[in-house]
């Protein structure tokens, strides 16, 4: 009747049946819950960050190169003379890729939010002549300087400036923001391992009966965290294709208000192909975080067991 | 350290105290030889089950050596002891069965901790489990069990990897007579085959119905061996399993 030589020696894993080891919901309960909304948070944060990176990108290499130039002359006549030397000058550079005079039509179009149409109309307020420039390669302080020192030699009234020098409070903003984004997605990267750690815990306190069976049948510390980590797996796996659902269908809805605002600046932040895909990767860095953290918790609890 | 070379178990001046209490167990020494069969006893309070818990590896002596299958316990890392443990059998006093499995599961996990596959474990777990007489019970929880059916299934659960020491805590204090005896039979059996049986009982009719059976006596935390026969054991006969 005895059977002779059945156990196996060494460090084997448990087989498929050793998930019945435990019983599930005691560690499942509200845990894909909690992970489906720090995913869904996680991924909006993350969203949002993305976002704002292109919208700094996209708005750099806009504006990289970019000079504005003012003639500010009182009487129209000679500003009008020296706006023309003005391009006639950059007509004669190299380092110049190009350059528009902007009309008087959407200057006035510009200004009448703050001026009214009269005061545009009847010079009463005199504007400055601009000009939009593009120089080949960025505009380095140096380059400016030189480039406004020969220009103020034949126009006195021109008044240079890199486009870049006026976004820069803008790209300290977004650059805060992006930041924030960061500190979010660690924030709730932290809060998610505490979750879990909580969960693994108490799993840990209401099975310790038979934690403490399997452990004296001989059953390894990574045995039973094997099986702790596959529940946890599981339910993070479902609590993140929940999380991810939320979160993208969160990011479509504001991705299409912004995108209503018709604003160039918006516009520029669209997700590209890499992005998504760096978001549908937030669930599954929140499955291995997850079983990392159960694998860590269960160890470290079992390894106070002889 | 004193003793046979070929011992399985060898306990050597061991001492065990819980925290800062005085020793349970004081200068312990001991030599079990393969296919030997002892039963421990000793009045409530005298220190079985910590000698127990020290033979199934549930404890480190306080002081002491012990040496199991060859190998110094005391220095061994505690990432090798789950190989020690699977090759120790043990039956609590309590059952300990895992209260959401059903009595196939139970008898099974030894099994599946050894990294047995399904269709490996299927026959010995019903034969097992037919030997004790609960063929019936296979897919019963421990909660519809009676205490002497609970009782079976731990046993079964103890021997179904056939250890190489087998370690009981009351094993027939839930049974009745004719099953007491049955399962007694059962572990005579697994010591023929050269399963090193401690059984702590209180129970003296116990006793006398394995004659070949060796005493160790506890009495206040220390082992009576006033012949050295614990110490120094005759050899035994063992049938190759």
């Amino acid at each position: 009747m005895i059977n002779s030589g059945l156990i196996r020696r060494g460090g084997p894993r448990f087989s498929g049946a050793s998930s019945r080891m435990m019983p599930q919901a005691r560690i499942a309960g509200p845990m894909p819950w909690v992970i489906a909304i720090m995913i869904a948070l996680t991924v909006m944060a993350a969203g949002a960050g993305l976002a704002l990176s292109n919208v700094a990108s996209n708005a750099r290499a806009e504006i990289a190169g970019g000079v504005t130039i003012q003639i500010v002359e009182g009487a129209p006549a000679e500003r009008e003379r020296q706006a023309d030397r003005t391009l006639t000058f950059l007509g004669g550079r190299e380092d110049i890729i190009s350059f528009r005079r902007v009309p008087d039509e959407e200057l006035a179009a510009l200004l009448e939010p703050w001026l009214g149409e009269a005061a545009t109309e009847s010079e009463a307020v005199p504007t400055p002549a601009l000009i939009d420039v593009r120089l080949s390669g960025p505009v380095t302080a140096r380059r400016l300087q030189d480039l406004r020192a020969a220009l103020v030699a034949e126009v006195p009234a021109a008044r240079l400036d890199a486009q870049a020098g006026w976004l820069a409070p803008v790209f300290e903003a977004i650059r805060s923001l992006q930041y924030l984004a960061i500190g979010l997605v660690v924030l709730l990267a932290a809060t998610s391992v505490a979750a879990v750690w909580l969960a693994a815990r108490s799993a840990l306190g209401s099975n310790r009966d038979t934690i403490e069976v399997i452990h004296h049948l001989g059953g390894s510390d990574g045995q039973i965290a094997r099986i702790f980590q596959r529940s946890i797996g599981l339910d993070a796996a479902l609590g993140g294709a929940a999380g991810l659902a939320l979160g993208v269908g969160a990011i479509f809805v504001l991705g299409r208000q912004f995108s209503d605002l018709g604003s160039g600046l918006v516009a520029g932040g669209a997700l590209a192909l890499e992005d998504w895909i760096t978001i549908a990767a937030v669930p599954v860095a929140g499955v291995v975080l997850a079983v990392l953290t159960a694998r860590l918790t269960v160890i470290g609890a079992l390894r106070r067991m002889l | 350290m004193s003793g046979g070379e070929n011992s399985i178990v060898q306990f050597d001046n061991v001492g065990l105290r819980y925290g800062t209490d005085k020793e349970v167990l004081s200068d312990i020494s001991f030599t079990l030889y393969p296919g030997s069969f002892y039963f421990l006893t000793g009045a409530s309070g005298a220190g079985k089950t910590s000698m127990l818990k020290l033979l199934y590896l549930a404890q480190r002596p306080t002081r002491g050596a012990i040496r199991m299958f060859g190998h110094d316990l005391i220095t061994q890392p505690r990432a090798s002891l789950p190989d020690f443990r699977r090759r120790i059998g043990v039956v609590f006093q309590d059952f300990r069965l895992i209260p959401h499995l059903t009595a196939f599961d139970n008898v099974a996990l030894p099994l599946r901790i050894s990294g047995m596959s399904e269709s490996e474990i299927a026959k010995p777990v019903a034969d097992m489990l037919e030997w004790v007489g609960l063929e019936h019970r296979i897919d019963a929880r421990p909660a519809t069990l009676s205490g002497g059916e609970q009782q079976r299934v731990a046993i079964a659960r103890a021997v179904i990897a056939r250890p190489e020491i087998l370690v009981a805590d009351e094993p027939t204090g839930n049974v009745d007579p004719e099953m007491a005896v049955k399962l007694l039979r059962l572990f005579e059996a697994l010591n023929r085959l050269g399963t090193t049986v401690v059984v702590a009982t209180h129970d003296v009719h116990l006793l006398r119905k394995v004659p070949d059976s060796l005493i160790m006596r506890l009495d206040k935390g220390t082992l009576s061996d006033p012949t050295g026969a614990l110490r120094y054991p005759p050899k035994r006969e063992v049938i190759a399993g």
